[in-house]
C-alpha cells in the first residue's frame, strides 16, 4: 500500500473537470431501533441491544419505528424534497457478518424523499447547488473488529468479533446527484456539504450528528473527465471519511490520484477506497458491486409506507429555522464584520458561539476564544474544535472573568490549557491555582517603584509624551507578577505616578 | 430467457461465498436454467398490463411507537453462535470490507 504517484492539484484542474457525489449516512438518535425495540445507544456492552430481529433469528418480525419515519420525512422536506406517497423497503442482499440477516433493509425503488436541492457556501464565500437525488431509509450494520492482524485492520487478520448493538439503528442515507462545476473547490464542497447536512439534522434535533462517534458518514464519488468530455469519467468511492477535513482531503488526494493515473494513459478502476487518515492516502478496497450483485427485492416482512398529505405538512410546519437562514439571522445579531462571521462559518463554530452567547459571553469575546485559542489548540492537535474537552458554558465563565478583570487574556490561555485538560471550570481553576491578577495597587506600585530605580528616565520620558517608553516598566512589573496583573492597570499608575512627581 | 453460463453460477456463488468446482458450476448451470425457465412460464399466464405486485394485501403504515422493548442478555444472544469470545460473536475474518 504505497503512496500513489500524484499529480500536481493546479495541473490536475487545467486538464480535467472535477466531478463528486457525496453519500452521507445520517444516524437517528431515536430510542430505539428501525424495525425493532431494542435500545439505540452508543458504547453499551457488546450484544446487549439486541433481539431475535435485529438478530436475525428465524420467524422474527420487524415493525417499523415511526418516529425514524417522522424524522426521515423531515431531513427530507429540510434538503427541499418531495415525499414518497407510497414507499416500500428493500432487501439488500449481501453475505458479511456484520448483519446477521445476509441482507440490509433498506430502501431501493421507493425512497422516502427524493428530488431536493441545498444551496452550498463553500469559504471562498461562493455558492453551489447541490442537487439530492434522494434519500432513503435504511438499518446500520454491527460493527467489526479485527483480531490477530498487527494493524487491528483486516488485512492479516486471524478472525472477527460482531457486536450487533448497532445493527437495525435507523440510518437515512442522502445520495446526492453528480456535482460538477465546483473545480479547485470541489474538495471545500464536499466539506462544507457534510457540515451543512450535520448542521440540519442537529438543528431538527434527529440525530447526534457527531462524525467521531459515526452518528454522521460520508462517502466521497470522485471522477475527473477532459474539460468538454461528455461521459462522466470512473468514479472511486471512498469510503467512512469521518472527519470534515478528512472529506476534504480525501477528495483532493483522489482528484490527484486519478489525475496521474489518466493523463499517463490508465484508466481508473471503479472500486470503493479506504482513507487513511494518519497517511493521508486513499488504498484500494473491493471492486464496486454492481446494484445487480445486491439482488433487491421488495421486503415481505414490512407492509409500504404512505405518509399523509397531513402528516408531511404537520412535519413542515415544525421545521426548524434553516441553518443558512440561522446564518443570516445570527450575523445581525452579532455585528461582526463580514470577515470575522466567514471566518467563524467557515471554522464551523457557529453553534458553539452561540452557545457561549446564550451562557452569557459577549459576542466578540465568545468569537475570540472560539476562533482564537480554541482553534489554535484544534489545528494543532490534529483534532475538531468539538472533539475538544470545553463547553461554550466554559468559555463563557472564562469570558466573564477576563470581562471583570479578574485574569487577564494571557492567564486566560493558561485557564483554557488547564480546562482542555480536564482540571475543572475556569473559576475553580483559577482559584485552585491561585491565577487571579494582582489587584492590589499596592503591591503594583511597590513593584512599579522597583522597575523605575532600574530605569529612571521613563519617567522623564513619559512626561514628554513619549509613551513608548513605558513599555519597558509595564514588562517588568508583568514579570515581577508572574504575569498575573492587569497591564492596562500597571499602564494607569505608572502615568499617574510620572505626573504626580 | 437469458443465458444461465457456469461464469454466472461462479458470479453468484462468489456472492454467496460459496465455493464451487468446474463441475459443480457446469452441473448447477443447467439446472438452474430449468428453474427459471420454468418461473418464466408464469409470464405466460400474465397478459397485458397487470402491474409487478409486492405486496398483495392492500395495507400501510404499520408501525411501532419508538419505545424501548428488552432485550436478549448477552448470554441469550450468544446462545446459539457457534463460537464466541469477549461477549461477541467470534467469525471467520473475511478478506473483503471494512
Amino acid at each position: 500500500m504505497a503512496k500513489a504517484e500524484l499529480m500536481n492539484y493546479e495541473q490536475a484542474l487545467e486538464q480535467f473537470e472535477v466531478v463528486i457525489g457525496l453519500e452521507v449516512h445520517v444516524e437517528l438518535n431515536t430510542k430505539t431501533k428501525m424495525f425493532c425495540g431494542c435500545r439505540n445507544d452508543f458504547g453499551d456492552e457488546p450484544n446487549t441491544n439486541v433481539c431475535p430481529i435485529c438478530i436475525g433469528l428465524p420467524g422474527s418480525l420487524p415493525a417499523v419505528n415511526r418516529r425514524a419515519v417522522e424524522s426521515s420525512i423531515a431531513i427530507g422536506l429540510s434538503l427541499g424534497c418531495s415525499i414518497a406517497p407510497n414507499g416500500r423497503f428493500s432487501r439488500k442482499n449481501y453475505f458479511y457478518p456484520d448483519l446477521a440477516k445476509n441482507f440490509q433493509t433498506s430502501q431501493y425503488d421507493e425512497p422516502i424523499a427524493f428530488e431536493g436541492t441545498i444551496d452550498i457556501e463553500v469559504p471562498s464565500g461562493n455558492v453551489f447547488t447541490v442537487a439530492i437525488e434522494r434519500a432513503h431509509m435504511e438499518e446500520d450494520a454491527g460493527k467489526l473488529t479485527h483480531v490477530g492482524g498487527n494493524t487491528g485492520r483486516i488485512h492479516g487478520a486471524e478472525y472477527s468479533l460482531v457486536d450487533y448493538n448497532r445493527a437495525g439503528v435507523p440510518l437515512v442515507e442522502i445520495v446526492t446527484k453528480p456535482v460538477l462545476g465546483a473545480g479547485a473547490e470541489a474538495p471545500e464542497l464536499a466539506a462544507a456539504y457534510v457540515r451543512s447536512i450535520r448542521e440540519i439534522v442537529k438543528a431538527l434535533g434527529v440525530s447526534e450528528a457527531r462524525m467521531e462517534r459515526g452518528n454522521v458518514r460520508c462517502d466521497a464519488n470522485v471522477s475527473l473527465r477532459r474539460h468538454g468530455a461528455e461521459k462522466l469519467g470512473t468514479r472511486t468511492e471512498t469510503k467512512n471519511v469521518n472527519s470534515l477535513r478528512s472529506i476534504e482531503r480525501a477528495v483532493r488526494y483522489e482528484i490527484q490520484r486519478q489525475a496521474h493515473i489518466l493523463a499517463g494513459g490508465g484508466s481508473i478502476t471503479q472500486e470503493t477506497r479506504h482513507w487513511h487518515e494518519d497517511r493521508g492516502i486513499t488504498s484500494s478496497g473491493r471492486p464496486k458491486s454492481d446494484a445487480d450483485d445486491y439482488r433487491y427485492f421488495p421486503e415481505p416482512d414490512l407492509v409500504p409506507v404512505q405518509p399523509s398529505h397531513e402528516l408531511i405538512e404537520s412535519i413542515r410546519a415544525t421545521l426548524p429555522e434553516n441553518p443558512a437562514d440561522r446564518r443570516k439571522r445570527l450575523a445581525g445579531e452579532w455585528g461582526f464584520s463580514e470577515l470575522e462571521f466567514r471566518d467563524v462559518v467557515n471554522s464551523g463554530l457557529l453553534d458553539q458561539i452561540e452557545e457561549t452567547v446564550a451562557a452569557g459571553a459577549k459576542p466578540q469575546a465568545a468569537r475570540k476564544w472560539w476562533t482564537g485559542e480554541v482553534a489554535r489548540v484544534a489545528n494543532s492537535e490534529e483534532k475538531d474544535v468539538a472533539d475538544l474537552n470545553v463547553t461554550p458554558a466554559q468559555i463563557a465563565e472564562l469570558a466573564s472573568l477576563v470581562e471583570a478583570g479578574k485574569i487577564n487574556d494571557r492567564i486566560g490561555r493558561e485557564v483554557l490549557a488547564a480546562v482542555l485538560a480536564g482540571e475543572g471550570s475556569p473559576a475553580e481553576i483559577v482559584s485552585a491555582k491561585g491565577l487571579e491578577v494582582v489587584s492590589d495597587d499596592g503591591a503594583l506600585l511597590a513593584a512599579i517603584d522597583e522597575a523605575l530605580a532600574t530605569q529612571p528616565d521613563v519617567i522623564d520620558a513619559i512626561r514628554e509624551g513619549r509613551m513608548q517608553a513605558a513599555g519597558a516598566v509595564i514588562g517588568a512589573v508583568m514579570k515581577a507578577m508572574k504575569g498575573q496583573a492587569d497591564a492596562a492597570r500597571v499602564r494607569e499608575l505608572l502615568i499617574e505616578r510620572a505626573n504626580a512627581q | 430467457m437469458s443465458e444461465l453460463t457456469p461464469d454466472l453460477v461462479r458470479h453468484l456463488a462468489s456472492l454467496a461465498r460459496i465455493q464451487v468446482t468446474d463441475d459443480e458450476a457446469e452441473r448447477l448451470a443447467a439446472q438452474l436454467a430449468v428453474i427459471v425457465d420454468s418461473v418464466a412460464t408464469v409470464n405466460k399466464a400474465v397478459e397485458g398490463d397487470v402491474p409487478a405486485t409486492s405486496h398483495p394485501i392492500p395495507m400501510a403504515n404499520v408501525f411501532r411507537e419508538d419505545i424501548v422493548e428488552p432485550s436478549l442478555t448477552q448470554e441469550q444472544a450468544l446462545s446459539g453462535a457457534a463460537d464466541s469470545d469477549q461477549g461477541r460473536f467470534r467469525v471467520a475474518a473475511i478478506l473483503d470490507e471494512e
